[in-house]
């Protein structure tokens, strides 16, 4: 990745009536990157990812592409190009028409027109597919024309309008590594708008997570899911157990949240906020693990934390709910005070499944460095 | 809703049998009647006798008829064509109107409708005649005009708006223009708007979408538009009856003077159904383009 910012929100913002779709994003996106706007419907992805097409002004702020303020700019004079959720391949012509109307517009001549257009054709694996009609093909053909259609004219930026979500699971699957892989071979900068979380973490480099038109996080896929900065991007990406309480001992090297359903939580680091305010701590279901019921709680459970009794937070429960998923299995465990834990383990044998039943009383427990903390 | 009359014979019949009724007796049989008209002679002054006579269509190539022919689909197609140019901005401006304000414009187009054929023609008459608005505003204009010029004008000669085949061209656009606008109309309103945005996106602009993604989505649109324009004005009566001059007669008027003043039911009745023939082949003939297309689609 280079250092080269090609995409440059301003605190921009966008007012549909009363309605604020956008309010004050300022982001930048570089050269190479797979970008990823991610969120709930509604929450301005969509509407931001419009307004770099050009379909939409800005009500505040710029947007710079190469530096160059394009906020005013019509989408035809824009070095970005878009693929639409519903293709929007033009139906009254064919393939090799379609991909080939972009340099049409541009005045290419026809011989060199159609060879690139071939060509592009080629990139997304639908060479020989020019003289057919848009009707002739698959949904996933219809997005390959799309994708090529886009891509021939080699923009600066691919807008990629939830590009999977009309597509059957399995070509679904499919399509997200011919994405990224394709994204590798042109090397063009693609800005994703996805509302599935998976799809976010698996494709892009980079994601954005939006609420309400404001941006909540931006991050790599990792830090999303492992440094939550709020209960909403813990919440959205992917599940969590959330425990709200109160900070009552920050040190720099250990922290306790009091909680209300969990009682005291004990974390091996520090945090960076007042003791006395309401916080959260926040625990993946697969950073949990659970145990036997024995006489008292276990004293030497993985991971071991060595210098201190507290170094591993254990809560008794029982077994309420179990989904086996054939890799894995989820378990909810009803602790004192009623509140449900997720619990994911990994079907690591055959025989692993058999470990548990509804209603046997367990222990979980999990690490003081598992839980992140969100002060917000 | 995927049920077909097989399911339902009994609700079938029933929905089916009054509207059916109606069709058979008063359209099939009395057009059955006219057609048999045209093959027959004229008996005394009410008698006509069925001979199966072909001398009523012989007659019909007789000048002027041809020529009347020809001129009312010329008049016809102007119409069309007018209407087409005219409507089709509008149609796209209502497409891409404000949703509040879109229902409003609707009914602006639809409103002529609430007014009765024969008054809005009338109203015409007062709008177009030489003391008619246009001439009064024109008349306002060329007064203060030469006033300035200090008289260089010379004296105020009004337009000649009413009674020759341009009053008959404009009441006939203006009569017919809503029929134009609302098929095309349906047509863009459905049309998917990305795709126009993926034009734009690709670097056409406006103009350049409009002819390369529009027109030819709208094709459906403009065929309908094309056709139940052009059927209806090819038949106008009132229209040229009361706007034209003594050389706008078209097709209509002449059958209505051969039932009436000439008292030649047979020769009307023909001219009647040259007009049906005509209008049959013009359906054809759009049948035909849409299914070549089609099969282009295909």
């Amino acid at each position: 990745m280079s250092a080269q910012p090609i995409i440059s929100f301003q605190n921009v913002s966008k007012r549909f009536g009363k309605t604020t779709a956008v309010d004050d994003v300022s982001l930048t996106i570089h050269e190479g990157e797979f970008f990823s706007l991610l969120g709930p419907s509604g929450c301005g992805k969509t509407t931001l990812l419009r307004m770099l097409a050009g379909f939409e002004m800005p009500t505040e702020g710029h947007i710079l592409i190469d530096g160059k303020d394009v906020s005013l700019t019509p989408p035809n004079q824009r070095p970005v190009n878009m693929v639409f959720q519903s293709y929007a391949v033009f139906p009254h012509m064919t393939v090799l028409d379609n991909v080939a109307y972009g340099l049409k517009m541009d005045g290419v001549g026809a011989s060199e027109r159609r060879d690139r257009a071939e060509e592009a054709l080629g990139l997304v694996q639908l060479a020989g597919f020019g003289a057919r009609k848009p009707d002739q093909l698959s949904g996933g053909q219809r997005q390959r024309v799309a994708l090529a259609r886009a891509l021939v004219k080699k923009p600066r930026v691919l807008l990629l309008d939830e590009p999977l979500s009309a597509l059957d699971a399995k070509l679904r699957d499919a399509m997200r590594s011919e994405l990224t892989s394709l994204q590798q071979k042109v090397g063009i900068t693609f800005i994703m708008v996805t509302h599935d979380q998976d799809e976010a973490l698996a494709m892009a480099t980079r994601c954005a997570v939006m609420n309400r038109g404001l941006l909540q996080q931006v991050a790599t896929p990792s830090d999303l899911y492992e440094f939550p900065n709020s209960r909403f991007v813990a919440d959205f990406i992917g599940s969590v157990n959330m425990f709200e309480g109160t900070l009552d001992v920050d040190e720099p090297d250990h922290a306790i949240v009091n909680t209300t359903e969990a009682g005291p939580v004990y974390l091996d680091h520090g945090v960076t906020g007042a003791t006395g305010t309401t916080v959260w701590a926040a625990v993946r279901p697969e950073k949990i693990e659970m145990h036997k019921r024995t006489e008292t709680p276990p004293q030497n459970l993985p991971p071991k934390v060595d210098d201190a009794p507290e170094g591993y937070n254990v809560i008794a429960g029982v077994v309420k709910h179990m989904v086996y998923l054939g890799s894995e299995t989820n378990y909810e465990v009803e602790i004192a005070g009623g509140k449900l834990i997720k619990v994911v383990r990994p079907n690591l044998t055959r025989w692993d499944q058999e470990d548990f039943e509804l209603g046997e009383q367990v222990w979980v427990s999990f690490h003081a460095c598992s839980p992140a903390v969100l002060l917000s | 809703m995927e049920q077909s009359w097989r399911q339902a014979k009994t609700i079938f019949v029933t929905m089916i049998s009054a509207p059916l009724f109606w069709l058979v007796f008063f359209f099939f049989i009395p057009l059955g009647i006219v057609w048999l008209y045209s093959f027959g002679e004229n008996r005394g002054l009410i008698d006509i006798a069925f001979t199966g006579t072909w001398s009523n269509y012989a007659h019909a190539l007789d000048d002027p008829y041809p020529g009347i022919f020809w001129k009312s689909i010329w008049i016809a197609g102007l119409t069309t064509f007018l209407c087409l140019v005219i409507g089709f901005p509008v149609a796209l401006a209502i497409t891409f109107a404000p949703d509040k304000a879109k229902s409003w414009l609707l009914l602006a187009v639809m409103l002529p409708f609430w007014t009765n054929l024969l008054i809005r023609t009338y109203a015409l008459i007062a709008v177009l005649r030489t003391e008619g608005y246009v001439n009064m505003t024109y008349h306002w204009l060329f007064d203060m005009t030469n006033k300035v010029a200090g008289g260089a004008l010379g004296d105020f000669t009004p337009l000649a708006l009413l009674h020759n085949n341009f009053s008959v061209v404009f009441g006939l656009v203006f009569v017919n223009l809503p029929f134009m606008i609302l098929p095309l109309y349906s047509t863009l309103d459905r049309m998917d708007r990305s795709l126009l945005e993926a034009s734009l996106d690709l670097g056409a602009g406006h103009i350049s979408t409009l002819f390369n993604v529009v027109v030819p989505l709208a094709g459906a649109g403009i065929m309908s538009g094309i056709l139940i324009t052009f059927i209806p004005a090819l038949g106008s009566y009132l229209t040229p009856d009361l706007l034209g001059g003594p050389d706008s007669q078209m097709i209509a008027n002449i059958i209505e003077s051969q039932f009436k003043r000439a008292n030649n039911w047979p020769f009307g009745a023909a001219l009647s159904f040259i007009l049906v023939y005509l209008t049959f082949i013009g359906i054809a003939l759009q049948g035909l383009i849409e299914r070549k297309d089609k099969g282009r689609a295909a």
